[in-house]
């Protein structure tokens, strides 16, 4: 199978400030990627990149073996890159469906500007039981929902539009044992597809090598390690960290 | 849950009525109009029926613009100029020989570029609402004034026109109905009333799923002052004669208060059209009910005040009581 997602050598600088020094990473179909760091250490940069936020000052993406410069946000999400971000883009006072059609809302053929809501309503409790996520009822507003089940909801809307690369920034920040389970859950059954690719983007180590099949440690714009997970510990990415930090305090 | 739990019999009825989000409204509009029907025979008599009916038309049209914004998260203090506005264009371009009909589509055509010019200062010089349409109201009123020169004019159209247009007994709360029941499809049932409650409930968030949240914003200033324009034509209509006094600050803030009391939180993201009709009718009975016993305007002016605290407080807590929110 061709690589889903191929960045050699990216470099973003910042003014004199370099975010990314030469970071380079692939991603198979039906795999997780888990990437871990301190703040600061670009991964948010990378982020950005890869959704087409920003692009790189140099260095190539390629998606499935074809070269691509990502233009903007769109563009990345026509080639199927879609980001689930920390502070959820989801609106509140809005229901659990339109909140998944947020601007790809289906509707009537006459009048051509109203909302066929049973339609959407019907698609979104597929989609929800398609990815195995279960709430009370798709007419529910999101402010009414646990901080697991919006997270869902939102990566549910990612999957809806027919992502093959998903990112995820920090989805288990702040959320409680049984909230975490839902989402590992979720993300597991989307591994499961066979036909997407997730990239995480970590704080918590334990966490990340029980999820992520492969580990990226990022310090200070480099890649530091990269490896399996089952052939990975804590230990051993705590020991690195702490010579990076060593090597940055006497360079 | 809570709710739930105290979800058993009465409690039931109750609290499933206190989920519909003007209920708390409609009740106190019931028993207001109780009360005065019950201190005067003649509150629901047919006169008084099209007394109140004149109270309440205006500021409902208005209202539907005005919860437009502040679901998007503005608001309009300009409104009750355009209103003042309006009808002078009209006359003008009917007094240079345009057909009335054709005057007064010119004259929204131009409320709405009032609009467009609110919303491009505050959607693209990111000026606050508040202040960008503060400073239009002046500019407004005094354009009027020195346009007008200060004094009233007549409306003009053919009789037949003008009682279409609001001269009749009915006419202008039955324009009030029909743009309420508009603007409440329009609110629940578009894309445009969707995006914007998306644009006032997470401005980035409905950026990022690639809505074009200015144009939203810029389209509801627009509708709104094109609303309040039409609702000055018509007051205009009604009355025979066109005066650079009409409407003002005060239509404007009775159509926001028409707004927040019937359920449109300042804050942006929700709101409820008809609860901004609800809203008009409370203030309209209201009124009409006072100045019916012969309470002055000054007095009406600190009930108006306590009612809205009121129906505000209620609001927020029976609300919450009502969706089984705790805290």
């Amino acid at each position: 199978m061709t690589t889903l997602l191929r960045a050699t050598d990216i470099t973003r600088q910042f003014g004199s400030v370099t975010a990314l020094d030469g970071v380079s990473l692939h991603l198979e179909p039906g795999e997780i990627l888990g990437i871990l760091g301190d703040n600061g250490a670009g991964k948010s940069t990378l982020m950005k990149i890869l959704t087409g936020y920003q692009p790189p000052s140099s260095g190539q993406i390629w998606i499935d073996g074809a070269e691509v410069a990502l233009r903007s946000v769109d563009h990345a999400r026509s080639l199927g890159i879609e980001c689930v971000y920390q502070d959820l883009a989801l609106v509140n006072g809005l229901s659990v469906t339109h909140n998944l059609f947020l601007n790809r809302e289906i509707l009537r053929g006459f009048p051509p500007f109203m909302l066929d809501n049973p339609a959407m309503r019907r698609r979104a409790r597929e989609i929800l039981d398609d990815i195995g996520v279960n709430i009370p009822s798709v007419d529910l507003e999101v402010e009414r929902l646990s901080g697991g089940q919006r997270q869902a909801i939102a990566v549910a809307r990612a999957v809806g539009s027919a992502a093959r690369i998903l990112l995820l920034d920090e989805p288990l920040a702040a959320m409680g044992a049984r909230e975490s389970a839902l989402i590992i859950d979720l993300i597991q059954r989307l591994k499961g597809r066979g036909d997407m690719a997730i990239i995480m983007i970590m704080h918590n180590y334990a966490q990340t090598l029980e999820i992520a099949d492969r580990i990226m440690l990022m310090q200070h714009g480099t890649v530091t390690y990269e490896g399996r997970a089952a052939e990975t510990s804590v230990s051993e990415l705590m020991e690195i960290v702490r010579r990076g930090y060593r090597a940055a305090r006497s360079a | 849950m809570s709710s739930a739990a105290r979800g058993a019999g009465a409690g039931g009825v109750l609290a499933a009525f206190l989920r519909w989000r003007e209920a708390s409204i409609i009740l106190v509009g019931v028993l207001l109009t109780l009360y005065f029907q019950a201190a005067n025979d003649n509150f629901l008599s047919s006169d008084n029926l099209q007394t109140l009916s004149q109270f309440i038309a205006a500021s409902a049209i208005i209202a539907c613009g005005e919860i437009m914004l502040l679901i998007c998260g503005e608001i309009d203090l300009s409104a009750g100029h355009v209103f003042a506005l309006s009808p002078f264009l009209m006359h003008f371009a009917n007094a240079a020989g345009a057909p009335i009909v054709p005057s007064l589509l010119l004259a929204l055509v131009a409320a709405a570029g009032i609009g467009l010019v609110n919303g491009l200062i505050t959607v693209k010089l990111k000026v606050p609402s508040f202040v960008t349409t503060l400073g239009t109201l002046y500019l407004l009123n005094g354009f009027t004034l020195t346009v007008s020169h200060g004094s009233p004019v007549d409306t003009g159209g053919s009789p037949g026109f003008a009682n279409i247009m609001g001269a009749s007994g009915y006419a202008e709360i039955s324009w009030a109905f029909a743009i309420v029941l508009v603007m409440h499809f329009v609110l629940r049932q578009t894309r445009w009333g969707l995006h914007t409650i998306a644009a006032g409930g997470n401005l980035i968030g409905a950026a990022e799923a690639g809505i074009d949240v200015g144009r939203i914003k810029i389209g509801n200033f627009m509708l709104t002052s094109v609303l309040a324009g039409f609702t000055g034509i018509i007051e205009a209509f009604r009355i025979g004669s066109t005066d650079p006094l009409a409407g003002g600050t005060p239509i404007m803030f009775l159509a926001v208060a028409a707004g927040v009391i019937g359920g449109t939180p300042l804050a942006g993201g929700s709101g409820t059209i008809l609860g901004g009709l609800v809203g008009a009718i409370v203030l309209g009975v209201l009124r009409d009910g006072f100045t019916l016993q012969g309470i002055n305007a000054f007095t009406f002016d600190m009930i108006l005040g306590g009612a809205i605290l009121v129906a505000m407080i209620s609001n927020i807590h029976l609300g919450r009581f009502g969706r089984g929110r705790a805290s």
